[in-house]
């Protein structure tokens, strides 16, 4: 799609800047209307409760129990879909028997499962690890798993042709065109890991940003509540630039970009 | 060139191929046999669907025939093999690859590494005249640089027989024309045997020591047209009356098929 060129002049940088600006200035409207300023409370007061926070020593520890789920959620994850999603590939029986259970577990939201890994899991680490690993598991084996079959042919015909045995077109050929789509499998599983979290650390966890938001819930406590939510936005933003560097990096070469 | 005794470079003995669908049976190739000398350039044409493209897919070893054989040098063709290259229409270029590392690619598979890879990958890259693009990506380069490319490769592992596939298909008219004069002069300086499938008639000519039209599902020889115009061939061949007398007699054939096909 071409865009059109109003404001062209003006470079994204500052366009990133007044972007904010008018974020800033909704976020200081609806503080000032009584009907949603409890939902909106002032920025400067919302910026201060992370003062509070850290005095009650909580604050570090959230987060970095969050972090500490989401990452080793998303590695297992990760782990056990690139196996999985090549199986799947290569055998129709497993396909076939797979595909269906994974398209079906993936609509079905993480939360209304949680309560059944806590009866076995027991609370604490373990079940929030299960539920962001189930659910990363899901859309990173789907989207490798379409990446796979989607590899052009005659790139394999071609290599054949030109000598290379199995061998040679599993790592010389599939691996690098599949690549792009674990790319993107990552970047998905990292989203999905994230938009998680609240339902992982609702399994009776003692630490996290998406506990904490639901404790200051029970106590009415807006103002570090909207400041977690903040907090998860910004690193849900700064994983998936990363992310999009190492995309960049890695697989420039592509014709297209998709998803 | 023509007259002289050359040995046959490849059998192809009543290589019939029935593919089996939803609808029953689909018979591709109905029984085809073709001798083709060393070193002979032969276009096949006919309508979409007459077995082409698997003929030769099954020269290249990437399609077993369901029936019959085909030989290369007197051994029967099991699989794919380096001393028959293949040109496909849709390039095939590795796209995480540069230039120089698409056209390496057979000579390391090969166990040519080193200087030496280097030198041959950059003698068939500078053939190909892209010299200036070693170190470019595919999506980098035009549809006609992409095809140089595809062309460069298949050469630099040094095949004895060269499979293309409607190489210049997807090309411009004037991509095409320039395409096909260069593949003539490295024929005519590499000599290879070449076997190569156009749906463009005067493409065919320009280009063939020997047209070889296939008739309608189910694929089958119709008839085999010498093409008694000497060598070097320009864009001016295209005038000579010799030309225009063949290309009306395989228009004619072709068009027949086609209105098979269509019936």
């Amino acid at each position: 799609m071409k865009e059109k060129n109003k404001g062209g002049k003006i470079p994204n940088k500052v366009w990133l800047l007044i972007s904010f600006a008018v974020a800033m200035v909704l976020w200081y409207l609806l503080s000032l209307n009584p009907k949603t300023a409890r939902s909106f409370p002032n920025i400067v007061v919302t910026l201060q409760s992370a003062k509070t926070m850290i005095e009650r020593g909580v604050f570090w520890k959230d987060i970095q129990s969050s972090l500490i789920s989401v990452s080793a959620g998303f590695v297992l994850g990760f782990i056990l879909s690139l196996p999985t999603a090549i199986l799947m590939a290569w055998y129709r029986p497993v396909r076939n028997i797979i595909e269906p259970w994974i398209q079906f577990v993936r609509n079905i939201p993480p939360l209304a499962y949680v309560p059944l890994i806590v009866i076995s899991a027991g609370v604490g680490r373990k079940p929030q690890i299960i539920v962001i690993t189930i659910a990363t598991f899901l859309i990173m084996t789907i989207t490798i798993y379409q990446g796979v079959i989607n590899i052009d042919e005659t790139l394999i015909k071609a290599a054949r042709v030109l000598g290379a045995t199995d061998k040679d077109i599993f790592l010389k050929v599939i691996a690098p065109a599949t690549l792009p789509f674990i790319m993107t499998a990552v970047r998905l599983g990292a989203s999905v890991a994230l938009t998680t979290l609240i339902a992982a650390e609702s399994t009776g966890a003692s630490a996290g940003l998406g506990m904490r938001i639901r404790s200051l819930n029970n106590s009415f406590e807006s103002e570090p509540m909207l400041l977690y939510i903040i907090i998860i936005g910004i690193i849900g933003i700064t994983v998936e630039k990363v992310i999009k560097f190492l995309e960049r990096k890695l697989t420039g070469w592509q014709e297209k970009r998709e998803i | 060139m023509a007259g002289e005794k050359r040995n046959i470079k490849l059998r192809i003995d009543n290589v019939k191929k029935i593919y089996n669908s939803r609808n029953g049976e689909m018979i591709a190739l109905n029984g085809v046999n073709l001798d083709i000398h060393e070193n002979e350039f032969i276009c096949v044409v006919g309508p979409s669907g007459c077995g082409k493209s698997t003929l030769l897919n099954i020269i290249a070893g990437l399609l077993e025939p369901s029936s019959g054989s085909v030989y290369c040098d007197g051994k029967e063709v099991k699989g794919t093999g380096t001393e028959r290259g293949v040109v496909f229409q849709q390039y095939a270029l590795f796209p995480w690859m540069t230039v120089k590392k698409n056209v390496l690619f057979g000579l390391n598979l090969q166990g040519i590494k080193g200087e030496e890879a280097e030198k041959r990958a950059m003698k068939y890259i500078k053939m190909v005249q892209l010299e200036d693009f070693v170190d470019h990506y595919p999506k980098e380069l035009s549809g006609g640089m992409k095809q140089r490319v595809a062309i460069a490769r298949a050469y630099a592992v040094n095949p004895s027989v060269l499979l293309m596939d409607e190489p210049f298909g997807a090309l411009d008219a004037q991509t095409r024309t320039q395409l096909q004069t260069e593949l003539l002069e490295t024929w005519e300086k590499e000599q290879k045997t070449c076997f190569f499938i156009t749906h463009d008639v005067d493409e065919a000519i320009i280009l063939a020591q020997k047209v070889i039209i296939m008739s309608a599902r189910p694929g089958r020889i119709k008839e085999i047209v010498d093409i008694d115009i000497p060598y070097p061939r320009t864009q001016e061949t295209k005038m000579d009356p010799k030309f225009l007398e063949l290309k009306n007699h395989i228009w004619g054939q072709v068009y027949q098929e086609y209105l098979e096909v269509r019936k």
